[in-house]
């Protein structure tokens, strides 16, 4: 607990297990809460979950709904690892994740089914397949496992939000152009002739791979590649 | 003739990656190479297949005659993790070389929801056992199909000059997006 003292600023310790709350709590939890909207965001950044991405993002409603279903699986799960983290031994951890993630989905499964057959129509298979959504299994492994259970619900809210803002920034897109509606209502008038091609599977990988590179855009840029690589790859295959 | 027309419309009309757009992750993620993509689509054909034949016995004799159906998402992301672990110790010691070929994309394919996508679908449309064999082979030879395609395409795209944004993700989806409107030609040959 002696080093816990030496670091007073939270960058500061290098290979410091983020398990050291020395700042005040509530930053720590606001820390962990935006590190999922901004800087690892899911969809834009890790580019992890993309099924559900592309495949439900065809309206604002239908995205709003996984984003929304996908957050609560995501903060059980994080909940319930954190406090298990302790008991569950590491040769086994996978599978028992696993299952903690597949209750949590069954219990979405069912209260959506229940509480709105419409969403529950249109989100179809994707509601089990939150199972195998990486970006839970994931945060189980990643950051669940081995941090305490505020700062566990705090990572899965902030991972769920950062989630559902694509799905809805992705969503509105596609609905706007490609039907020309927002939630179902009419947004131009009758001259408004819709790019279909946007609702379709197609459109989406388009939409998806845009939305990447502006948020690329956005980051500090990277070293460029070595031109050195680049030509050895072109001479190896220049055969053909 | 219904068999054929749904062996052709798994694999090439309603593709799982391109149309339905599950199995997105190891899309994405292992496409850079042939090499790899040969390897993790022969291992995910192996196990999808299994998968298939043990869920659809699975469901058929125990979770339908108990009234537990409920529990099929659980039971088979169960039986899926179980079946990976087991076909890779099988592999190691029976066929060392084939294991050596697969073995690392083995564990991935856990978290592919091609495996549960394809297990889940066959329940829900009630397949019988002929077409519950002919939609597991087929589901994943249309993942292996879009997997081996975009993965030649990058091959030849790493050469290319791509302003810096497009790199990597980006142009991997924008080319997967212009697939996928060629693969739209497909529609209408078969109707599901």
């Amino acid at each position: 607990m002696a080093d816990a003292k030496t670091a007073t600023h939270p960058g500061e310790g290098v290979a410091e297990p983020i398990a050291v709350p020395r700042p005040s709590r509530l930053k720590v939890w606001a820390q962990d809460f935006v590190n999922g909207v901004r800087a690892e965001n899911p969809v834009l950044k890790l580019v992890l979950g993309l099924c559900p991405t592309l495949a439900v993002s065809t309206s604002v409603f239908n995205a709003l709904g996984m984003g929304v279903a996908a957050t609560f699986v995501l903060t059980g799960s994080n909940f319930v690892v954190a406090l298990l983290r302790n008991f569950i031994p590491g040769r086994v951890r996978i599978p028992a994740f696993i299952v903690v993630i597949a209750s949590f989905v069954t219990i979405t499964d069912l209260s959506i089914a229940a509480l709105s057959p419409e969403l529950y129509e249109a989100l179809g298979i994707f509601i089990p397949l939150i199972v195998v959504n990486c970006i839970i299994l994931a945060r189980a492994e990643a950051f669940a496992a081995k941090n305490p259970v505020t700062q566990a619900v705090a990572d899965g809210l902030g991972m769920g939000l950062g989630f559902t803002l694509s799905l809805l920034l992705l969503g509105a897109i596609r609905e706007v152009l490609g039907n020309g509606t927002v939630l179902g209502y009419p947004l131009f008038g009758e001259s408004f002739s819709p790019v279909i091609v946007l609702v379709l599977p197609a459109g989406s990988f388009l939409v998806l791979g845009g939305l990447v590179a502006i948020f690329n855009l956005l980051q500090p840029p990277h070293k460029p590649q070595p031109a050195g690589l680049a030509g050895a790859e072109a001479s190896a295959s220049g055969g053909h | 003739m219904d068999l054929m027309l749904l062996f052709i419309g798994t694999v090439l009309v309603n593709n799982f990656v391109l149309a339905k757009m599950l199995g997105l992750c190891p899309f994405v993620g292992v496409s850079r190479s042939v090499e790899n993509s040969i390897g993790m689509g022969m291992a995910v054909v192996f196990v999808i297949f299994l998968a298939s034949v043990s869920g659809w016995f699975m469901d058929r004799y125990v979770l339908t005659p108990y009234g537990i159906t409920y529990l099929r998402t659980l039971v088979f992301i169960l039986l899926i993790a179980a079946l990976v672990q087991l076909v890779e110790t099988v592999m190691r010691k029976s066929f060392p070389a084939l294991y050596r070929a697969l073995g690392i994309y083995l564990p991935l394919i856990t978290t592919n929801c091609v495996v549960l996508g394809t297990v889940i679908l066959i329940m829900n449309k009630r397949f019988s056992l002929v077409e519950m064999l002919i939609y597991g082979l087929g589901s994943p030879i249309g993942f292996y199909v879009a997997l081996f395609l975009i993965s030649s395409i990058r091959e030849q795209l790493a050469l290319a000059k791509i302003p810096r944004a497009f790199q990597g993700a980006g142009i991997a989806l924008i080319t997967t997006g212009i697939l996928a409107l060629a693969f739209m030609g497909f529609s209408g040959m078969v109707r599901e």
